[in-house]
C-alpha cells in the first residue's frame, strides 16, 4: 500500500452550476425571462407574485415554480390567480437546487414570457445555488429590520435587485430605509432597489416595467 | 444549513476521483472555502464526519483553508482584503471592483492509498 497525493481543484458547486447553465440556455432560447426570488420566510414573496400577476397577465404569459419545505399552499394561491404553478416540496431541504428545477423543466411550455422561481424562505442557503435564472432578486420586508443586508451579505452580493417589501409599514416601524439601502449598496453597488407594498399596490408597476424592459433587451440580444 | 448538501456533492467528486485512480482509501482531503462562499467551515467538518462513515473515506481527515475576500480596484489598482464586505475602494472610493478571491468552494487535493 502506498500513499499518493492528487491535485483536484474542482468546484463543489460545479455540477449545480452546469445544470443551471443548461437550464438558463434553454429558457433563454425560448424567450423566457427567469427570475429567482429569495428572502426570509414571511417577507412577502407569494403576495408580491400575486400582485405581479395582476400586472403581467393581460399582456404576458407567466408561470411560477414554488419551493417550500412542506405543503402545496403557495402554488394553490398562484393557481387561484389563473397562473400556471408547480410546487417543489423539498421535504426538509432549506434551498432549491438546479436539479430540482430540472425535474420541472419538461413541463415548462415554450409559450411562456416570464418564469418566476420562489425559493424556500431562507436568507442564507439559497444564495449559494444558481437555478438558471437571468435575474436574482432579494426581498427585504420592513418588519425584518434594516440591519439585514450586513447580517446576510451573501444574499445581497449575489442579487441584481433588492425589493423592499411591506413599505406601507414604514411610518409605524423603526426601520431606517436610508440605512438599509446604504448598507445594501455598500455590499453590492450594482443592486437595483425597488420600494414596494403588494397590499397597497405601491411600486409594483415600476418593478414589473423593469422585468419587461430586461426581457425586451434580452429578446433583442437573442435575435 | 446547506453544508450537508455541499458535503454530498464533495463525496460524489471524491469517490469518482478515487475510482479513477483505483484507490483503496481516501486518507486526507483539503478544501478551499472562501469568506464569501456562504458556508460555515465548522459545519462542513461536522457534516464531513457524519457523511464519511461507511465510505472509503471513513478514516480520512479533512482540512479547510479559509480564503480571505480579496478585491482589486479597477480604477486605482489597489488590492485589499475585505472583512466587512463593503465593496468600496478604501483608497479612492470607487465601486468598480474586481473580486480576486473569497468566493471559492473547492476540493483542492486528496491523499489516497493505492
Amino acid at each position: 500500500m502506498r500513499k499518493k497525493e492528487i491535485l483536484v481543484l474542482e468546484d463543489l458547486l460545479g455540477s449545480n452550476k452546469k445544470i443551471a447553465a443548461d437550464i438558463r440556455y434553454k429558457l433563454t432560447q425560448r424567450g423566457i425571462l427567469t427570475i429567482n426570488l429569495m428572502s426570509s420566510p414571511g417577507a412577502g414573496k407569494t403576495t408580491l407574485l400575486e400582485r405581479i400577476a395582476d400586472y403581467l397577465k393581460p399582456d404576458y404569459k407567466m408561470a411560477v415554480i414554488e419551493g417550500d419545505i412542506e405543503t402545496e399552499r403557495d402554488a394553490e394561491r398562484i393557481r387561484a390567480k389563473g397562473i400556471l404553478a408547480w410546487q417543489i416540496i423539498t421535504g426538509g431541504a432549506c434551498h432549491l437546487e438546479a436539479k430540482m428545477i430540472g425535474k420541472v423543466f419538461p413541463e415548462i411550455t415554450p409559450d411562456l414570457d416570464f418564469l418566476f422561481i420562489e425559493n424556500v424562505g431562507n436568507l442564507v442557503c439559497p444564495a449559494s445555488y444558481d437555478l438558471g435564472e437571468n435575474i436574482r432578486c432579494v426581498l427585504l420586508s420592513v418588519p425584518e429590520g434594516d440591519d439585514k443586508p450586513k447580517k446576510y451579505p451573501k444574499a445581497f452580493t449575489t442579487s441584481d435587485c433588492l425589493i423592499l417589501t411591506k413599505a406601507d409599514l414604514l411610518p409605524i416601524m423603526p426601520f431606517d430605509k436610508e440605512r438599509a439601502q446604504k448598507e445594501a449598496l455598500e455590499i453590492n453597488p450594482k443592486l437595483r432597489v425597488f420600494e414596494t407594498s403588494a397590499l397597497q399596490d405601491i411600486g409594483i408597476k415600476e418593478l414589473v416595467e423593469f422585468f419587461i424592459s430586461i426581457r425586451q433587451n434580452f429578446l433583442h440580444k437573442n435575435a | 444549513m446547506h453544508e450537508l448538501s455541499i458535503i454530498a456533492d464533495l463525496f460524489e467528486i471524491m469517490t469518482e476521483k478515487a475510482k479513477e485512480k483505483k484507490a483503496k482509501k481516501i486518507v486526507f482531503v483539503k478544501l478551499q472555502v472562501g469568506k464569501l462562499s456562504g458556508v460555515v467551515p465548522e459545519l462542513l467538518y461536522t457534516a464531513f464526519d457524519i457523511y464519511k462513515k461507511d465510505t472509503i473515506a471513513n478514516e480520512s481527515e479533512l482540512e479547510i483553508e479559509e480564503v480571505p475576500l480579496k478585491i482589486e480596484c479597477k480604477k486605482c489598482g489597489t488590492n485589499m482584503v475585505k472583512d466587512d464586505f463593503v465593496f468600496i475602494c478604501t483608497h479612492c472610493g470607487s465601486t468598480d471592483l474586481k473580486t480576486l478571491s473569497g468566493t471559492e468552494l473547492v476540493l483542492e487535493k486528496m491523499e489516497l492509498e493505492v
